[in-house]
């Protein structure tokens, strides 16, 4: 059997289907329910033996197109810099706020991403969210915490 | 009914309550644009608003704000691939590619008609058949339910492309594991959470659709080093916002949109269904009735792809109104939101509400047409100018889209594991697209997840765990009896093919 990379994600499928049905089996649920037609156990209990076959099948199966991806050609570098900013981008909103964490985390992409023209860099960060902000804050009134415009005194 | 049609009329066309059409449509579109804010929190932030107001003037401001968000979630769908409204997810299929060629106007403007002639349609129907229908809907009991869910699940599986079904299924039973996370419906058990306080509400539909289309989108561009404004930049701005669609799409938008209308309509009337499951199924009908043709078409920027669902969602909007207006059970989210104001008005929906309050029941469903012609005239004017979008270089566009997707989960939560969480599964579907495994069957399938394990639960104990229930009723037998021919036809294809 010839092994690509659809058969190790199905094989990788089956393994999580199998855990997933661990799992399943492990939900507490009332004693009273326990012997009942239908529990908070049974529906996943289904999914995961569905998950089983249906990994399980396409793991047996002959793959009638395999999907070739040329590694070479991929952007991991680009790629994994933008996923740690996003994750910095979301460690860091709740505890700094809202204006300067989503500002500095587009001016960061727009750099990575390779774009140098520094002032339209700025006005698409800065002054957009400024905006943005004023039309979720101001007028639609959703609630956006900001201890940094708090502490500088910008908002209430 | 004449004379309440003419009520209707009256009420629906004061200068006051044409105006909050126009407000509400305006603001729908606006806030159904940005991803995270649906129809749902649209009509939510209005209640305080039309207190101030008569029940059929709240009614139809309201009325117009569900149209527009539906509307506004399309633009964003075709645009960014970004659908911040379930019922829009479907949209994203063949609008975002039809974009994505450069041809971004032609698909907006394909939109609004579709919209216009599937909620125009829609209205009709609900003229002349809401009383009975009601009385239609009623008769579907769970076993029919979780029929027609596996149904919407095989069939856009099998839908899916060539030689996909196994993966399509695969990521069907993703999406209901996903959506089994968190707390049991009735016990209030928790399932899958591993003592995590943040999965105990379970996780959001937002998250996941923008995780898996939105952020895993951006990331792909970005990874294979595609240029998503390649098609824009070999355009003029003119040719990208042209709205004007030929005679050939147009035929192809004549024969689509009535059979699309009636499906979305059927579906939208069913309490529960609702949009999403509506323009799925109209996707996958319309896919199923094409010639071999245009049916290679599909997911490549297909015409009939792109009307069906934009008319069925529409549809299943107006269709909603009916289990909510005559028997007081809203058919969507939406509508429940719209149901509580009613109530609030002192209002009490049910069958007798068109004999007891005329003018609410017959200004709603004139309002809703006249809604769409208002939709219509503020829309397609703006079209050239939305789809300019396009035009921002890729190195902003893809951190905008990463900023809406984020700003979308933290609007609804102002919690950070949410929006980890979001990150770690767009980088999982990232790495799937990548493969081949498709999306939409897991979008679908996470959106039904909860109410089949409903619909399953009724079925099971009323029928003493047996699984008779299948085939006990004649309409859950029919049911699932197409769903058997579904995947007899997919396989028997697939067979002729080799």
């Amino acid at each position: 059997m010839n092994i690509n990379t659809t058969k190790i994600i199905s094989l990788l499928f089956f393994i999580f289907s199998a855990f997933y049905l661990y799992t399943a089996y492990q939900i507490q649920v009332f004693a009273f329910d326990e012997n009942a037609p239908f529990n908070a156990r049974t529906f996943p209990i289904y999914l995961g033996y569905a998950g089983l076959f249906f990994s399980g099948l396409k793991f047996i199966l002959p793959e009638p197109n395999t999907i070739k991806v040329d590694h070479k050609n991929l952007e991991y570098k680009k790629t994994a810099i933008l996923i740690v900013i996003a994750i910095i981008y979301g460690a860091t909103i709740l505890k700094v706020g809202y204006f300067l964490t989503t500002s500095l985390f587009l001016f960061s992409s727009y750099y990575f991403l390779g774009e140098r023209r520094w002032v339209l860099m700025f006005l698409l960060s800065f002054p957009f969210v400024a905006a943005f902000m004023y039309l979720l804050h101001g007028i639609l009134d959703i609630y956006l915490r900001d201890p940094f415009l708090q502490s500088i005194g910008v908002m209430g | 009914m004449i004379e309440g049609i003419l009520i209707g009329l009256t009420t629906a066309l004061t200068l006051q309550n044409i105006l909050m059409v126009m407000v509400g449509c305006f603001f729908g579109t606006i806030i159904g644009m940005l991803p995270g804010l649906g129809p749902m929190t649209a009509i939510a932030l209005m209640i305080p608003i039309t207190y101030g107001f008569d029940p059929a003037t709240g009614l139809i401001l309201m009325a117009g704000v569900y149209y527009g968000a539906v509307f506004g979630g399309s633009t964003s769908s075709i645009l960014l691939n970004a659908p911040g409204v379930p019922g829009t997810v479907a949209t994203s299929f063949d609008g975002y590619p039809m974009a994505q060629q450069g041809k971004a106007g032609k698909a907006l403007a394909i939109a609004a008609w579709s919209s216009f002639a599937g909620g125009t349609l829609s209205a009709i129907y609900l003229l002349f058949m809401a009383p009975s229908l009601s009385k239609v809907s009623l008769s579907f009991r769970s076993p029919d339910y979780f029929a027609l869910m596996i149904l919407g699940l095989t069939a856009i599986a099998a839908f899916s492309s060539k030689g996909q079904f196994l993966k399509a299924m695969m990521m069907v039973v993703l999406g209901l594991m996903l959506a089994s996370v968190g707390q049991d419906s009735l016990s209030d058990i928790t399932r899958f959470t591993f003592d995590n306080m943040n999965l105990t509400d379970g996780i959001s539909f937002v998250l996941v659709v923008m995780a898996t289309f939105a952020m895993s989108e951006a990331l792909t561009i970005i990874l294979k080093r595609n240029d998503p404004t390649s098609a824009a930049k070999q355009v003029s701005l003119t040719e990208l916002g042209s709205i004007k669609i030929n005679k050939e799409e147009r035929t192809k938008m004549y024969k689509t949109i009535p059979r699309s209308s009636i499906i979305g309509f059927l579906i939208g009337v069913l309490p529960g269904a609702g949009a999403t499951i509506a323009s799925f199924l109209a996707y996958g009908m319309e896919r199923n009735v094409v010639n071999d043709e245009e049916k290679e078409k599909f997911g490549k920027g297909s015409v009939n792809g792109l009307s069906a669902p934009e008319t069925a969602n529409n549809a299943a909007c107006s269709g909603s109104f009916v289990p909510m207006l005559t028997l007081g059970i809203p058919g969507s989210g939406t509508t429940a939101v719209m149901l509580g104001a009613l109530l609030g008005f002192g209002v009490q929906p049910g069958p007798r509400l068109y004999m007891t309050n005329p003018e609410i029941f017959w200004s709603i469903i004139m309002s809703m047409y006249i809604g769409m012609v208002i939709l219509l005239i503020l829309n397609l004017p703006l079209i050239p100018y939305i789809a300019r979008i396009l035009a921002v270089p890729k190195n902003y566009l893809i951190p905008l889209i990463l900023f809406f997707s984020v700003t979308g989960i933290y609007v609804m939560s102002f919690n950070n594991f949410d929006i980890y969480l979001m990150i770690g599964i767009a980088v999982v579907a990232t790495f799937l697209r990548l493969y081949d495994f498709p999306m939409p069957p897991l979008i679908l399938a996470f959106v039904l997840g909860g109410l089949m394990e409903e619909n399953l639960r009724r079925s099971l104990l009323l029928s003493n765990g047996s699984w008779e229930f299948l085939w006990d009723r004649t309409l859950t037998l029919c049911i699932l009896l197409t769903t058997i021919l579904i995947v007899v036809w997919h396989f028997y294809k697939s067979i002729i093919r080799k």
